[in-house]
């Protein structure tokens, strides 16, 4: 089995549990920024991708905690994990 | 008049904090499974235990202190008593989420450090049973600091031990945590630590469970599945619209030809007898019919919401909507106004950009609303033939479907426009908790039912009768000579004639520049009009839908019906929708733009729409 490599959230496959390793948070609008922390989404907390809206690359949908919230790929893209 | 004790209901979106208000104070606010269902202060009475009476306020759900749009600013200003005239709250009931205590908690703990008294309303401790959580009030009170009262809003229990507790908050014998202004400023990723920690010491034990609700995404977010689940729900909403509802308006229309028979019966030829007839029923009456259609579609509408839908068809709608500028999250305020454009427009709220606030709004009144369902079902009735194009398809209810995508791809088209040019800036993202499904409360319906039945009644009983009846005198008089026509001899007749000059290139004619001025007060008053209109000029006939559409046919011609049909989709909003524009924006500037934009499009998309369907030799 090949070693855990650090993706983008963007590109994790779907139902693969993951630790957030870092957050470019210089690459996220203020407000969006803002957001994503008060979700929780911060540096070794772990995610998980449920659903892609894979049409024309629309939305994913990401578990954290207990909850389910929806991102954009730009935002998925600013955040590398680490598959666990 | 004595000051009461004040109490604000606070906590994160979607935690329950509109339900336990109704519970607590017997109101009927507005609930629904998506965050940002509240989005303005409310207030009510609630009986404390010594019975002391007390001001309780529901707020819009936030996720922090730092407002990040115009809802969530106003519970910042109720909690720091900014909003005018108002005073800071005494007490604060801390709705968090039971089956979400991980985020929800971290804002306890910002609101704790307000140093305000707190109860906490431990909520939805039934849907943390469901997903297997075993949590202990206890342990978490200990923590805290403060009383922890499990409760389930929507089952009204645990309401007695909270209402306990509050009866402590208020009177300060309770515990109250010390202010601690330093919680408020910490780094929010070291109160989220905390509030994972805690989580975990109340959770006492976590069985694993059927994830049904993941089951259900798989399906509704599905790439391909969950588009085509998304059409399809709208197209049944639209057919059902038109199937389900031919029995009832049937005896509706019974009750109003009965009463016309009674009026006519007991009263002489007169001009009360007229006023009565061809003034209330045949325009009150015209409209009232369609209130088995207005509740069918509020039906589906309140299901959505309740079920938690919503947030998953924004999700599938956020791509398109980026593509001309906005975000998924706009979807659910354009949703909502398919039931009316004024709360559409206030649950604009919760859009953090201003621009792309302003878009949603501006674009809100071609979201087709349910008073043009009567404009629209009575000119798809009278000229529409009634077959299937398919088993279960009706080509009625498939025009309908037409007229209602009409609107929402003009309202595409305009946002792409406005936010190229007067809207012009950064898109505010898409970023959304997706609450978990839920089903429907029956009762919930039955409520939100209720309510839509009464407005809709009352408008039809204030703004709709008295236009109708304002129209039917303008008609009335003068009264014509022998031989001419008593509508066009009319003031109405009259003003209708100039109006004619400016919409005869479009295909309009008499009848329709008569509906135009009045449908401004709101738009079923075009048909009561259209009721009016001919009521008084086709004295053959007793009023009713029957005779409207016999009248319809022999006076109107295809392009002519569809141009007014078209008309419909763009233009007039109602005086409410101006004037809630006007409060939200604060200012005449966009409410002013939005009728312009919108009147030049319907003149322009009527016309072409006449000039096609004659050409096309229709
Ligand atoms: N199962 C269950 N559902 C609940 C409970 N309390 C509220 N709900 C449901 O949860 C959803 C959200 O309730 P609301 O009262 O609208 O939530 P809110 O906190 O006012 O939300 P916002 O106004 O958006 O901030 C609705 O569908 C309610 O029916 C509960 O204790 N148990
Ligand atoms: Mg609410």
């Amino acid at each position: 089995m090949l070693a855990p490599a650090s993706l983008p959230l963007e590109s994790l496959p779907v139902r693969r549990p993951a630790t957030i390793t870092t957050i470019a948070w210089d690459r996220l609008a203020a407000p969006e920024a803002r957001r994503l922390r008060e979700f929780g989404f911060e540096v070794g907390v772990h995610v998980e991708i449920l659903h892609r809206a894979a049409l024309f690359r629309g939305p994913v949908a990401c578990r954290i905690g207990r909850m389910t919230v929806a991102l954009r790929r730009n935002v998925a893209a600013a955040i590398t994990v680490m598959a666990d | 008049m004595s000051i009461l004790p004040l109490v604000a209901l606070v906590g994160n979106p979607n935690a329950g904090k509109s339900a336990l208000f109704n519970a607590l104070t017997g109101a009927r606010q507005k609930v629904g499974n998506y965050p940002g269902v509240t989005v303005e202060r409310h207030s009510g009475r609630l009986a404390l235990d010594d019975g002391r009476p007390i001001e309780l306020v529901d707020l819009p759900g936030t996720y922090s202190l730092d407002p990040s749009s115009p809802d969530e600013q106003v519970t910042r200003d109720v909690l720091f008593g900014k909003q005018a005239g108002e005073r800071r709250p005494d007490a604060l009931i801390v709705v968090v989420d039971a089956a979400n205590l991980d985020l929800h908690l971290r804002f306890a703990l910002q609101l704790i450090a307000l140093g305000l008294p707190v109860v906490i309303a431990l909520n939805m401790v039934d849907l943390a049973e469901r997903d297997g959580l075993t949590l202990s009030p206890e342990a978490l009170s200990r923590e805290l600091g403060v009383p922890v009262i499990p409760t389930v809003a929507v089952r009204k229990r645990g309401l007695d031990v909270l209402r306990a507790a509050l009866t402590a908050a208020v009177e300060g014998s309770a515990t109250r945590a010390p202010r601690d202004p330093s919680a408020a400023d910490q780094p929010i990723a070291a109160l989220q630590r905390r509030a994972r920690e805690l989580s975990k010491a109340a959770t006492l034990s976590e069985t694993p469970t059927r994830r049904w609700n993941h089951a259900l995404d798989t399906v509704a977010l599905h790439p391909v599945a969950g588009p085509i689940l998304l059409v399809a729900l709208m197209f049944v909403m639209f057919q059902a619209v038109f199937s389900w509802s031919e029995a009832p308006i049937g005896w509706i229309e019974g009750g109003f030809a009965a009463l016309d028979e009674a009026i006519r019966g007991a009263l002489p030829d007169n001009l009360l007898r007229s006023m009565l007839t061809d003034g209330l029923i045949a325009g009150v009456g015209a409209v009232v019919v369609f209130l088995p259609q207005i509740l069918i579609l509020f039906t589906f509408i309140l299901v959505l919401e309740a079920s938690g839908y919503m947030v998953r068809a924004a999700f599938l709608m956020d791509r398109m909507m980026a593509g001309v500028g906005l975000s998924g999250r706009a979807f659910i305020p354009l949703l909502s106004s398919f039931a009316c454009a004024v709360p559409g427009i206030m649950a604009t709220r919760t859009i953090s950009d201003e621009k792309d606030r302003l878009t949603t709004i501006l674009i809100a009144p071609l979201m087709t609303c349910s008073a043009r369902l009567p404009v629209y079902t009575i000119i798809i009735g009278a000229f529409i033939p009634n077959t299937a194009v398919a088993p279960g398809v009706g080509l009625q209810g498939l025009v309908l479907l037409g007229l209602y995508i009409a609107g929402i791809l003009g309202a595409f088209v305009a946002a792409l426009v406005l936010r190229r040019t007067v809207t012009k800036g950064d898109s505010s993202g898409f970023m959304m908790e997706m609450p978990k499904y839920q089903m429907p409360r029956l009762s919930d319906i039955a409520i939100g039912l209720w309510s839509r039945a009464l407005i809709f009644l009352k408008r039809a009983g204030t703004i709709i009768a008295a236009t109708t009846v304002v129209l039917w005198l303008l008609l009335s008089f003068p009264q014509a000579p022998e031989g001419e026509s008593q509508v066009n001899y009319s003031v109405a007749g009259r003003i209708a004639s100039g109006i004619e000059v400016v919409v005869a290139p479009i295909g309009f004619n008499r009848d329709i520049s008569l509906a135009l001025i009045p449908a401004m007060a709101a738009r079923e008053v075009a048909v009561a009009a259209i009721g009016t209109v001919y009521a008084i000029d086709d004295v053959e006939n007793a009023a009713g839908e029957k005779s409207i559409i016999d009248n319809l046919q022999h006076r109107w011609s295809l392009p002519t019906a569809l141009a007014f049909l078209m008309w419909f989709v763009f233009a007039p909003q109602c005086i409410s929708t101006i004037a809630i524009t006007r409060r939200e924006t604060n200012g005449w500037k966009w409410p002013l733009f939005m009728v312009g934009y919108l009147f030049a499009a319907a003149y322009i998309m009527a016309g072409i729409t006449y000039w096609l369907a004659v050409a096309a030799g229709l």
